[in-house]
């Protein structure tokens, strides 16, 4: 214990090196708690029985099976340092490095008490020297000094995995800045003697910043930039690597009424994460190694070099985003991920939408004051087109103009201009109040460009809310002119919609 | 026969004016020398490097002048080498133990080649590998300064190369010369230096000692002194996982000769 604690000491003096490894790290707060309760040294379960197995290494998000061993035994471990090149947004490349070929690494999952053998292997065409570092080894530089591996090479070494938990590794090689921001990152589960509980379903996501010379999206090859790395200001801060590694078709999915655990790791170099799931308490947050649990947790905090394992129950379905809620990070760096939950909806748990009604406050002056004077006016048979269309300005500043922008001319191939639309002016008056009110979907030919995407039904606009939009958009920009009333919505709404296929 | 001894013949004769070209001062040039702060300080501390005059050749060497000197010292051909001079790796991407091929263009730097295969060529050309403090000296170097690693152009260009994928043909020598005329050290490939291993000796202690410092987490900012060193680093790291036999795709050399 004595010399453990010396080693601790000299460790947290070599600042550096403390820092690094969350092993030394997490021991340095032991002479405080010391002092109030002697802390068990983690049990050593004996040497390695039976025949030795080759561990199951997987891609993110995926993670290896849940071991099902009740005794110690020797694991071999097989990894490969891959320098490579692949997207890091849509149309942005960059060099990365990686253990495995993915970043974050491949998932390595041992139990408690097995005695790993592990073999770094770094590819012949690799151009850097690299090595790994594991949260989860008891040992100068978490294996970093044994595994030191020049291109072409292979190192073996070997641990036992003596603590439970969810560790990270990382490449430790000088510059560990450059190897860490390069990807080089990953998590090993070192499972308890008795496993884990079964659950539905287990991820793995890690986050991680990183520094382009150019702008965030900008289109090319973008290479490292040390002087942004320095300052910790990244250009992007993204869960599993990519720009949209689990979004869209690659989002991660589950049914309601299920439990999902998430291994969460945060390879930084820099940023600590703020990781919150948006509309999700987690029931269990189980931070590093501890075996106390932290419960009915919203936002838990993954330091750059941890990690933690999140469960919760899946209660209402949808599209569930993950970020990072230093929330610039999510909407301006890439800090997202969605979890997708199918199923029966659950109203008692929650309604979706019941009520959205106009409010308007005295603070509404002035921005909608022209559709409270439209309001009071019709209310008073007494509304006037230009009333109408003032009314319909405002309206559509804060409902239309996020696609079809605010002087109508739309997103070329994205959404379809309003601005001197011939795809306007062929259309009958119910055909037009029916795009508000259900939507549109499908391809469509709009002053000779193509479009096919989806316009959702604005069913949040009262009738005279659609008849006053309407009227402002059919006398403005070059277009024809036309008044649409209240009524003749209310009639449109009346009707069934029409099948969404926009040829017509 | 006849006609193999023409051929014999004219390869001598095309061989003689590019052999004697290495020998020619252009294929060196003088570097004067000097103090000069290394990212590896002679004390370990802060001591500057003092550096005698010497030559450095102005390229690094090539398939081409590789194929030459295995032609002239078949000892070194990849099927007889010993073993504990090069392990299977040495020039194995060339077509032939004496033959180039498509994989290795005569004007690209040679690589796969061990410590000690670039050793005997530069005593074949009567020099000897360059130590570390006379290449990293040379490597400061741009266009018109002798020492220009405060500049962020500079440093940028060093790691821009790394950040390049190596799974792509290596360009043939010939970059833009230095101001002292030398071309290449930086945005090519690694260079063997002839004390790659004293750099990096290990011993018991890793509190006071360099080397196994490189191996660790955070090493970098112990030693990191100036920002530019960051890059020079990224070498002595690279240098400093080799043993004398190893080869790999992008490591290659020049030598140097004393003045």
């Amino acid at each position: 214990m004595s010399r453990m604690l010396s080693t601790v000491l000299a460790a947290a003096s070599m600042l550096a090196l403390a820092a690094c490894s969350g092993k030394q790290a997490a021991d340095v707060a032991l002479p405080s708690a010391a002092a109030a309760a002697p802390l068990a040294a983690p049990a050593d379960l004996g040497p390695p029985q039976g025949e030795p197995i080759h561990a199951v290494l997987t891609s993110p998000p995926h993670v290896p099976p849940p071991i099902h061993r009740n005794y110690p035994a020797k694991v071999i471990v097989e990894l490969e340092v891959i320098e490579k090149e692949m997207p890091i947004s849509e149309g942005v490349t960059y060099t990365y490095w990686t253990f495995g070929g993915t970043v974050p690494g491949s998932f390595i999952r041992v139990r408690q008490g097995d005695t790993v053998e592990f073999h770094l292997k770094n590819a012949p065409d690799s151009k850097m020297p690299h090595n790994i570092d594991l949260h989860g080894v008891t040992g100068p530089g978490g294996g970093a000094a044994s595994s030191f591996t020049a291109p072409g090479h292979e190192s073996q070494f070997t641990f036992k995995a003596l603590n439970a938990g969810i560790y990270v590794y990382h490449c430790a090689t000088a510059p560990v800045g450059m190897h860490i921001a390069n990807g080089m990152y990953g998590l090993i589960l070192v499972e308890p003697p008795e496993g884990m509980p079964k659950v539905d379903h287990e991820y793995y996501v890690m986050q991680g910043d990183f520094y382009t010379t150019g702008k965030y999206r900008q289109k090319g090859h973008q290479p490292f930039d040390m002087e942004k790395a320095i300052d910790e200001n990244p250009t992007y801060v993204l869960f599993n690597g990519h720009e949209g590694a689990l979004t869209g078709d690659k989002a991660l999915t589950a049914r309601t009424n299920e439990s999902v655990r998430l291994y969460i790791g945060n390879g930084g170099p820099n940023l600590v994460s703020s990781f919150h799931v948006i509309g999700e308490i987690f029931d269990r947050v189980q931070q590093e190694g501890g075996t106390h649990p932290q419960e009915n947790v919203q936002t838990t905090l993954i330091p750059a070099g941890g990690a933690a394992i999140v469960e919760f129950h899946t209660d209402v379905p949808g599209s569930y985003v993950m970020v990072d809620h230093s929330i610039f990070r999510a909407f301006n760096k890439g800090a997202l991920a969605i979890l997708k939950v199918d199923g029966q909806e659950n109203k008692a748990i929650y309604s979706g939408k019941e009520v959205d009604s106009v409010y308007l406050s005295e603070r509404a002056e002035p921005n909608l004051k022209a559709v409270s004077v439209a309001a009071r006016a019709h209310a008073a048979g007494t509304l006037s087109k230009d009333e109408q269309i003032a009314a319909g300005k405002q309206l559509f500043t804060g409902t239309c103009s996020v696609c079809h922008q605010a002087n109508g001319e739309g997103l070329p191939g994205v959404f379809p201009p309003l601005a001197r639309s011939d795809y306007l002016a062929g259309q009958d008056k119910n055909h037009l109040i029916s795009i508000p009110l259900h939507g549109l979907t499908g391809r469509i030919t709009v002053n000779g460009k193509d479009y096919d995407s989806v316009m959702p039904p604005m069913t949040q606009l009262t009738d005279d809310e659609v008849a006053n939009l309407l009227t402002y958009v059919l006398n403005s920009w070059g277009n024809a002119g036309g008044q649409v009333s209240k009524e003749e919505v209310a009639k449109v709404r009346a009707q069934p919609a029409p099948p969404q296929t926009a040829e017509h | 026969m006849r006609r193999r001894l023409a051929f014999l013949l004219l390869g001598l004769l095309l061989a003689v004016p590019a052999a004697a070209a290495d020998d020619t001062s252009s294929a060196y040039r003088p570097l004067p020398g000097g103090r000069f702060a290394s990212v590896l300080p002679a004390d370990g501390k802060a001591a500057p490097a003092i550096l005698e005059p010497f030559r450095l050749r102005t390229e690094p060497v090539t398939n081409a002048e590789f194929l030459a000197f295995v032609k002239r010292h078949p000892e070194w051909r990849r099927d007889r080498v010993p073993n504990v001079f090069a392990e299977k790796r040495y020039l194995s991407h060339w077509a032939a133990p004496d033959a180039l091929g498509p994989g290795a263009l005569p004007r690209q730097p040679v690589t796969q080649v061990s410590w000690f295969a670039a050793q005997a060529y530069c005593e074949s050309e009567h020099a000897r590998l360059p130590t570390w403090y006379e290449w990293e000296y040379a490597a400061a170097a741009d266009a018109t300064r002798t020492d220009a690693r405060s500049d962020p152009a500079w440093r940028d260009r060093v790691l821009a190369w790394y950040g390049r994928p190596s799974n792509q043909a290596l360009p043939p020598v010939g970059g833009q010369p230095d101001i002292h005329g030398v071309r290449d050290l930086n945005g090519l490939v690694w260079e063997w230096v002839e004390d790659f291993n004293a750099m990096m000796t290990s011993a018991d202690s890793r509190e006071q000692d360099g080397a196994d410092k490189f191996k660790f987490c955070g090493a970098g900012a112990i030693t990191m002194e100036q920002k530019e060193n960051y890059a020079t680093l990224m070498r002595v790291a690279m240098l400093s996982s080799l043993k004398a036999t190893d080869t790999t795709v992008n490591l290659g050399f020049r030598c140097a000769k004393p003045d």
